[in-house]
């Protein structure tokens, strides 16, 4: 990826893929610090497992595949998708279940469509996916926040991912989850009710996602990514939410606030939908890209079956990506049109 | 055409021409209901079955039919074929059935089939139709039953369960448990698995292909020890 300055001077420091995968990873370290203070060592093991595992997936990918280990390892690519899972998984799973969602989006997701740059969808979360629908009981079982249960340490930490039999561990639905299961509340008695909940979004989460949003911020201001996808995703789930919501009752799916500081949505418009390969790649493209994927979090968490949406959203529309592009192909400077006459 | 080599017809129902997974004929039963062995071989052995009298009776009655009739006429029999197969499945065999469901009578759109009517059974004589019928059958059955396997043990961790459907209540006893306490691993027993594994299974037969392939290239190709080569001075050694 090599982004041209158009105004003088045209030297520029060459952004080569393995920077900016260090940078992804440098801008997840707010959200990974603040989400191991609420819900302990779990997020960390999860990645720490995952980061292995990845590095060797890849390495059998790439070792099948005939190509060179040293130069496409050196991407961190793997470990960015790694990374980007044990964030996205539940805190304390079992080691298998880490273990198949990276299979699934090292192995499947990206080296049978051709490695880095030819994969039509995210890796990480095709994996993810994978793992919501095969196994949805551990998928949807997350440790209670700080404040709400108390924490395991480190040792039953890596006890839970690598002996899970003997792992005896206390889970609780999410926010998310218990808006959807509840839909004759006022929203104050469910706060009430559940000590899930903080001041804004889910107790935790909130945090985690003003975190995540403040590592995204940082990346904009890198210019790893633009502002287009991010925002329009943004904007359009608040909007979305101002529309329904009514003010008070739980059935009218929560405040805007709540939709933003909830669930993946910071993380996934930040780390997920900026994804510079699977995701459409001009301005008006990204636009349009980020707003639907915003329209689709908020239709699949309110009305569909699953708690959360980030992850089908963002696949859906990466099968749309080629067909937005298709059609929102920027004039070339110096040529009409199509069919026009300027 | 008498000339017809059933060595050569063994070769492409079961491989070359592999109904399932070289011609991707009748994907839909293909995908929809091999989520374990038994549907599989319930509906592999249901399809060759209706391939056998379909080629039988299409090949009988291919000098009497005129050209322009004749894709009604092929059908006709089909459906006949199909609800015969789906009478004798009710009676014998009713919980499996009642699984297979819709996909008995589906059996009828089944472009295998329809293909092997058209392609072999109406240009060629009774006995070679029959033999044709059967192997490809018998192909389109094993990709079937082998996808069947492999779904089952990837989502259940056990292989053969519920045999007694089909072979009777001494089947019951057959269910082979491969992993011990297993998380079934529902994406493989789910819709995409299907799609996932069906394409793992073309992916390994292309390998294969290539390989022989190859190797093939390779013993044909070898130069006669001393010959010259074409505008090159010199002589291989």
């Amino acid at each position: 990826m090599s982004l041209m300055r158009i105004t003088s001077p045209h030297a520029h420091g060459p952004s080569r893929t393995s920077r900016v995968m260090q940078q992804v990873l440098l801008a997840t370290l707010p959200g990974v610090i603040v989400l191991t203070h609420f819900f302990g060592f779990g997020t960390l093991v999860n990645i720490f497992w995952a980061g292995i595992l990845a590095v060797a997936f890849e390495a059998l990918a790439l070792k099948l595949r005939k190509r060179p280990l040293g130069f496409y390892l050196g991407d961190y690519s793997a470990l960015v998708t790694a990374v980007l899972l044990g964030i996205a998984l539940p805190p304390y799973s079992p080691w298998w279940l880490i273990a198949v969602g990276i299979a699934s989006a090292i192995l499947l997701a990206k080296h049978l469509y051709g490695g880095l740059g030819y994969n039509p969808f995210n890796p990480a979360m095709v994996g993810y996916v994978v793992l919501l629908i095969s196994f949805p009981v551990q998928m949807t079982s997350w440790a209670p926040p700080r404040g709400a249960g108390e924490l395991p340490g480190l040792i039953d930490a890596l006890q839970a991912c690598f002996l899970p039999a003997s792992f005896d561990g206390v889970t609780m639905a999410t926010p998310l989850d218990l808006l959807k299961q509840n839909d004759s509340l006022l929203m104050e008695d469910l706060w009430q009710a559940n000590p899930q909940f903080g001041r804004w979004g889910g107790l935790g989460w909130e945090w985690a996602s003003i975190a995540f949003l403040a590592g995204g911020l940082w990346l904009l201001y890198q210019r790893v990514f633009t502002w287009h996808a991010p925002l329009s995703m943004l904007a359009t789930l608040t909007l979305m939410a101002a529309l329904f919501y009514d003010g008070g009752s739980s059935a009218s799916g929560g405040s805007p606030l709540f939709h933003l500081l909830s669930g993946a949505t910071m993380f996934g418009a930040f780390f997920i939908v900026t994804d510079p390969v699977s995701s459409a790649v001009s301005v008006r493209g990204r636009l349009i890209y980020g707003a639907l994927i915003g329209l689709l979090v908020y239709l699949i968490r309110i009305f569909g079956n699953y708690p959360d949406a980030v992850a089908f959203a963002v696949l859906i529309m990466n099968l749309a990506a080629p067909f937005i592009d298709q059609y929102t192909q920027p004039r070339t400077y110096g040529h009409a049109r199509q069919g026009g006459d300027r | 055409m008498s000339d017809v080599s059933y060595r050569e017809l063994s070769l492409n129902g079961l491989w070359k021409n592999n109904p399932a997974i070289v011609q991707l004929l009748g994907l839909c039963p293909l995908l929809a209901v091999t989520g374990s062995v038994v549907n599989a071989i319930g509906l592999g052995i249901a399809t060759t079955l209706v391939l056998v009298t379909s080629n039988t009776c299409v090949s009988i009655i291919r000098n009497i039919v005129s050209d322009a009739v004749r894709l009604p006429a092929f059908v006709m029999i089909i459906a006949s074929a199909v609800t015969c197969i789906e009478l004798l499945m009710q009676a014998f065999a009713y919980e499996l059935y009642q699984i297979l469901g819709i996909f008995l009578p589906l059996i009828t759109t089944n472009c295998v089939i329809l293909g092997r009517a058209e392609a072999f059974a109406c240009k060629n004589s009774l006995l070679p139709s029959v033999y044709d019928g059967l192997i490809m059958g018998a192909g389109f059955g094993a990709v079937l039953v082998l996808l069947g396997g492999l779904r089952e043990l990837a989502g259940t961790g056990a292989l053969f369960a519920d045999m007694d459907l089909l072979f009777g209540p001494a089947a019951a006893s057959w269910k082979l448990v491969v992993f011990e306490d297993y998380q079934s691993f529902l994406l493989a027993i789910l819709p995409p698995g299907a799609f996932i594994f069906t394409g793992l299974m073309i992916a390994v037969k292309n390998i294969i292909d290539a390989r022989i392939q190859a190797r093939l290239d390779a013993m044909k190709d070898k130069p006669v020890k001393g010959s010259k080569r074409v505008r090159v001075t010199g002589t291989i050694s």
